[in-house]
């Protein structure tokens, strides 16, 4: 059987993470083609709503980029989505998907080598962690 | 004018929802001038076979309450919809899934084990669990199928109404007599109509709004509420925001949170995914700079039991609506 390659969506804030996405590719390093950035304006713009309708279509992990502490363009976008994201993390095990398939990470424009490695790691993560059990469940 | 044929048939139910249409005490005379009542079995004795008797549409409008769990719950939900011109969802399990629908997060195998093996005072050797089916003599028993999930009623058969609520308060079943008279006119509400406020919660509870953060969050019985203010910004989870209001606010008014049983507010697809982010904006960001994710867990830790907190009447039609195993 073919290695199992998790689908991983990606919400990235414009100003940090995905310009941090932008500068690993500039820079030609490598991580693994798992991720599908969605670009957002702010990590704080990411509801819980799209999260959960990502693992309900099949995403294998949600990842999400925000800017770091106190460098957040819309003051306070990236402590809403720190809360969000611990809150999901809570409620994800009651249904039956683990909560490290959700992960958020502070990354800023200069740190493309930081994005690459942490793609790297999450992807390996969600790989040992196997497919999202929901996939073709949806009802 | 000719009468309308009204039908009341039930799912999983608790039977709340026919006491509600009975709270509205003299106004039932309304009702009953307007329309006959063809099937309500909880009322009167009424087999299926009074329901079946009658053609493709013939009865105006049905109300359905309770989640579909069981076969023959999901057979009488085909039945209203085939012989009625309307079908309403009355009742948060109806129209959401309701509290039968926390169902959801065990299975039927789990919970005939339970109820049928390992509680301590059952004595049953042999593990017997209901069959669908089973032959005495010459004779053929059946039973309805338990189904492993829960359903709203949209999730069965195509609904044209809600009336939400758990049971729909007394003020939105009135509405249901204008409603009927209308169709007496031939005048149908838009499909879609839900018979309910277009604003949450909040927006009807007299309880006072300080924007002040929360550092803990804490059980009605653990703290005595200022009787004043937003019960949410004294630490108590109350799920006003993410709650489509039409209830008047009946709980906080009387100091208790809302339970969230009108269900997700127009344009939300899923009420616990609201309730995160109203939580999420107000858990201690006074201070939000100084911290550290130890104390924003500390908090957090204080709910117990997320899934029957924001999802305690939607469960079935939430974007997870089930706990996959
Ligand atoms: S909505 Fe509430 S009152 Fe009505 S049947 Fe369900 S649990 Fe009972
Ligand atoms: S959160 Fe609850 S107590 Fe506060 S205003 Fe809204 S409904 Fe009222
Ligand atoms: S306050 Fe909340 S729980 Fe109480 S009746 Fe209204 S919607 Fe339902
Ligand atoms: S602008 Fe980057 S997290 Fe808010």
């Amino acid at each position: 059987m073919a290695e199992f390659e998790p689908k991983i969506i990606g919400f990235c804030c414009n100003w940090c993470a995905y310009a941090g996405a932008d500068l690993a590719g500039i820079s030609r390093l490598q991580y693994p083609p798992n991720l599908r950035i969605i670009r957002v304006m702010c990590s704080g713009s990411v509801d819980p709503e799209h999260i959960l309708q990502a693992f309900r279509m099949g995403a294998d992990g949600v990842f999400i980029g925000g800017c770091h502490p106190g460098d957040c363009h819309y003051i306070s976008g990236n402590y809403k989505t720190m809360r969000k994201v611990m809150l999901l993390k809570k409620l994800l095990p009651q249904l039956g998907l683990e909560p490290e398939r959700l992960r958020l990470e502070w990354i800023s424009a200069a740190e493309g080598a930081r994005f690459a490695q942490v793609i790297t790691e999450f992807t390996e993560q969600i790989k040992k962690l196997g497919p999202n059990p929901w996939k073709g469940a949806g009802r | 004018m000719s009468k309308l044929k009204l039908a009341i048939g039930l799912g999983s139910t608790c039977s709340g929802c026919d006491i509600a249409i009975l709270d509205i005490a003299e106004r039932v005379l309304e009702l009953v001038d307007l329309a006959d009542i063809v099937f309500w079995p909880t009322a009167m004795d009424f087999k299926l076979s009074d329901l079946e008797k009658f053609g493709e549409g013939e009865i105006d409008l049905a109300l359905y309450h309770g989640t579909v769990r069981t076969s023959e719950q999901e057979h009488i939900a085909h039945l209203l919809r085939e012989k009625s011109k309307a079908v309403l969802a009355f009742g948060s399990c109806a129209c959401f899934g309701g509290i039968p629908g926390l169902c959801n997060l065990t299975s039927r195998d789990e919970i005939f084990r339970t109820v049928y093996k390992e509680t301590p005072s059952t004595d049953n050797p042999d593990f017997v669990t209901p069959q669908t089916e089973v032959e005495v003599g010459k004779f053929k028993l059946t039973l309805p199928e338990l189904y492993d999930e829960g359903k709203a009623l949209t999730q069965v058969i195509d609904v044209d109404y809600f009336l939400p609520g758990c049971p729909p308060p007394v003020e939105l079943i009135e509405k249901l007599i204008p409603v009927l008279r209308g169709m007496q006119a031939g005048e149908l509400p838009p499909k879609g109509t839900v018979i309910a406020s277009e604003k949450t919660v909040c927006d009807e509870c007299p309880l006072r709004k300080e924007n002040k953060m929360i550092d803990r969050v804490a059980r009605v019985h653990e703290i005595i509420p200022d009787p004043e203010r937003c019960l949410l910004e004294q630490g108590i989870l109350c799920m006003g925001p993410a709650t489509r209001g039409g209830c008047g606010a009946r709980c906080t008014k009387a100091l208790m949170p809302c339970r969230g049983c009108m269900g997700p507010p127009p344009g939300v697809k899923d009420q616990g995914a609201r309730m995160i982010s109203a939580i999420a904006s107000i858990l201690g960001v006074e201070e939000e700079g100084q911290m550290s994710e130890e104390e924003v867990a500390r908090i957090i830790d204080g709910i117990k039991d997320p899934v029957g907190n924001f999802y305690r009447f939607t469960l079935p039609t939430a974007l997870l609506n089930r706990k996959v195993r």
